[in-house]
């Protein structure tokens, strides 16, 4: 059944304190001119996953701006789901063979949900590839549509990238999180980037006792450096690699490595690093493996803040926000320039990159030995962090982009 | 208190990133991309770069720069773009000639360098504007300091950066109001001293508040 989402308010005032009273009067004044005028976001889950995520704070947020946005989720079964993540992982270049019948599967749905979705809105937004062909429900010369890809298509399968670019190429425009996940279309393409929430559970601000009580929960002595990876257990990520480049800082310095992530129990993929992970860890007491249920958002939040290097050593990254949250609590970072991480991390002006287990090893040795210099990058990661990847600005590109869209008719 | 005729209006920026179809993986493409790509871009990689990276003083002052540093580690070329100073333009035109002189003439003297692979590719975007009036003036030197103190980042790069394209003037609004609607002359001229690229917008604005304070003491 697809269904339009009701949300709980979020007062942006909240964020005021945070970011002074001149951001909010700016996001008033840009949302003035589309007071009133309707915006539909549409995606395809409610729950789970970055996108819902974002949509969950971002769709309030607008609503106190006297939008009038609606988030529509399309309804799917088992079997579209199933067409569709193969889709995601052929988009991201994984090998894949796709058939006639995954096509026929994708545009069936698509063509029920068109039937159902009142897709009227003057602005529609639709994420990314599972609701792309309800553009073929746009009455021509109406309303403004803009497709929202979260995928890196910088090498994507072909037979897929082909099917989908039909629908994409009708849009009026479309965003990618960062230049290099775009392809060459005839439609304007803008840089959007994802965002986090500052009021988030996973970002707030936290009492120093809870963030003890954390620590202690893990054997975590606050006394000594604390170098931390949050991730799941994925050998995208490198887990291995980031015990190897501890291993090689702990020959000059004394420290602790904690790697956090989800629990491996429901995905069988994930158990295997993990065991890989403690084998590799070989029994190291400061070397802190941890499974955290449901990505205990605030736990999350207190292992980062009490960290005194956050590295995000992955091998390939879609945009990779867990830097941002980590800048944002001013932590100095040491992370692969893949993906998206170059964006977050200015080299040497917002954080550190490195490219191998070696050079992740030496950039954290240098920032142990220069603290002064590790905090004033946190300093100005907190800083790129707020101008450039907090909800707010998200809803402020947003602004931008109807803005510009209304222009352009 | 001395009050202007015409008062001083104040606006805020907000800027869409469009992403271009040119990209750069060496020197001598990063030329034809300079030759080629739009104003827009131009002003995107100069201007509005060093709004988006206000809260950085040191060793950023434009993506050219940046990029020819941290991909192709050309120190001496990068020192060249980063040295242009967006105040001495009043045209993006004379900028990107500049800009095509640095890069063309550094290829043109070490040739094997410019055909070498960056670590990562340039991409040109542009900057898509829209600007939107706040709904507050100022008449009175009192007035302006309120509304200048409580001026969102854009909206203090979009009066005190960006508008010296628009005004086509050595110059941007600020000054150009307290001279010509307060007859400040010389308030105008020491605010129009105040470094963009030593000083993070919120440093900047600080001193061009502490300008006024100096100048209200007077009064």
């Amino acid at each position: 059944m697809s269904e339009t989402l009701a949300l709980g308010r979020i007062p942006l005032d909240d964020y005021a304190e945070l970011l002074g009273a001149g951001e909010i009067e700016e996001l008033r004044a840009l949302a003035s001119p589309l007071r009133g005028r309707s915006i539909q976001m549409v995606n395809s889950t409610a729950v789970g996953g970055g996108v819902a995520e974002i949509l969950t704070r971002l769709v309030p947020l607008a609503e106190e701006l006297d939008l009038n946005i609606k988030w529509e989720v399309m309804s799917g079964g088992e079997d579209f789901f199933e067409v569709t993540k193969a889709f995601h992982n052929a988009l991201h270049g994984a090998p894949y063979h796709a058939s006639q019948k995954d096509f026929d599967v994708f545009l069936s749905y698509n063509q029920r949900n068109r039937e159902k979705l009142a897709l009227d809105g003057e602005f529609v937004v639709i994420h990314d590839p599972q609701p792309a062909a309800l553009i073929e429900a746009r009455k021509p010369g109406t309303n403004h549509w803009v497709w929202r890809c979260h995928i890196d298509l910088s090498r994507p399968n072909r037979v897929v990238w082909d099917f989908l670019e039909q629908f994409v190429s009708k849009y009026d425009g479309a965003m990618f999180s960062s230049p290099e996940f775009s392809r060459q279309l005839p439609i304007p393409q803008y840089l959007f980037y994802p965002a986090i929430d500052p009021l988030s559970e996973k970002n707030c601000e936290l009492e120093q006792d809870f963030i003890a009580q954390v620590l202690a929960r893990y054997d975590i002595d606050p006394q000594r450096t604390i170098l931390t990876q949050i991730s799941r257990f994925d050998r995208l990520k490198d887990p291995v690699g980031v015990i190897r480049a501890y291993r090689i800082v702990k020959r000059y310095f004394d420290c602790q490595l904690v790697l956090a992530g989800g629990s491996a129990s429901d995905d069988p993929e994930g158990a295997v690093v993990l065991k890989e992970v403690l084998r590799e860890a070989d029994s190291d007491r400061d070397i802190k493996v941890l499974e955290l249920p449901a990505w205990a958002p605030l736990e999350v939040n207190a292992l980062q803040r009490a960290s005194t290097i956050v590295l995000q050593k992955s091998l390939r990254e879609g945009f990779g926000l867990t830097v941002s949250e980590a800048l944002w609590k001013k932590k100095p970072v040491v992370a692969s320039a893949v993906g998206g991480i170059p964006i977050q991390i200015i080299h040497k002006h917002t954080g550190l990159l490195a490219h191998s287990v070696e050079g992740a090893a030496y950039q954290i040795r240098f920032l142990l030995s220069h603290p002064e210099i590790a905090a004033k990058l946190g300093e100005h990661g907190h800083e790129h962090v707020k101008e450039n990847f907090l909800i707010t600005q998200k809803l402020k590109r947003y602004l931008t982009l109807f803005l510009t869209l209304a222009r352009g008719s | 208190m001395n009050a202007a005729e015409t008062p001083f209006e104040f606006f805020t920026v907000s800027y869409l990133t469009r992403i271009g179809n040119q990209s750069a993986g060496t020197l001598a493409e990063l030329l034809t991309g300079l030759e080629h790509c739009s104003d827009a871009s131009i002003f995107h990689h100069t201007f509005q770069t060093l709004g988006s990276h206000h809260f950085l003083t040191e060793g950023f002052s434009n993506d050219f720069a940046q990029w020819v540093l941290s991909d192709t580690n050309r120190n001496d070329l990068a020192e060249q773009l980063a040295v242009l100073d967006i105040r001495d333009y009043v045209s993006i035109a004379a900028l990107r000639r500049d800009l095509c002189r640095a890069v063309g003439d550094y290829c043109n003297t070490y040739p094997h360098f410019a055909g070498q692979s960056a670590l990562e590719r340039f991409y040109f975007c542009e900057s898509v504007e829209v600007t939107v009036p706040l709904g507050r003036t100022a008449r009175t030197l009192d007035e302006f300091r309120n509304g200048v103190a409580h001026l969102s980042h854009s909206g203090f790069y979009f009066h005190f950066i960006s508008s010296r394209l628009r005004l086509q003037l050595r110059t941007n609004d600020f000054s150009h109001w307290l001279a010509d609607g307060l007859g400040l002359q010389t308030l105008s001229e020491s605010v129009n001293h105040i470094d963009i690229y030593t000083n993070t917008l919120d440093s900047a604005r600080a001193k061009l508040l502490r300008l006024i304070d100096r100048e209200r003491r007077k009064a």
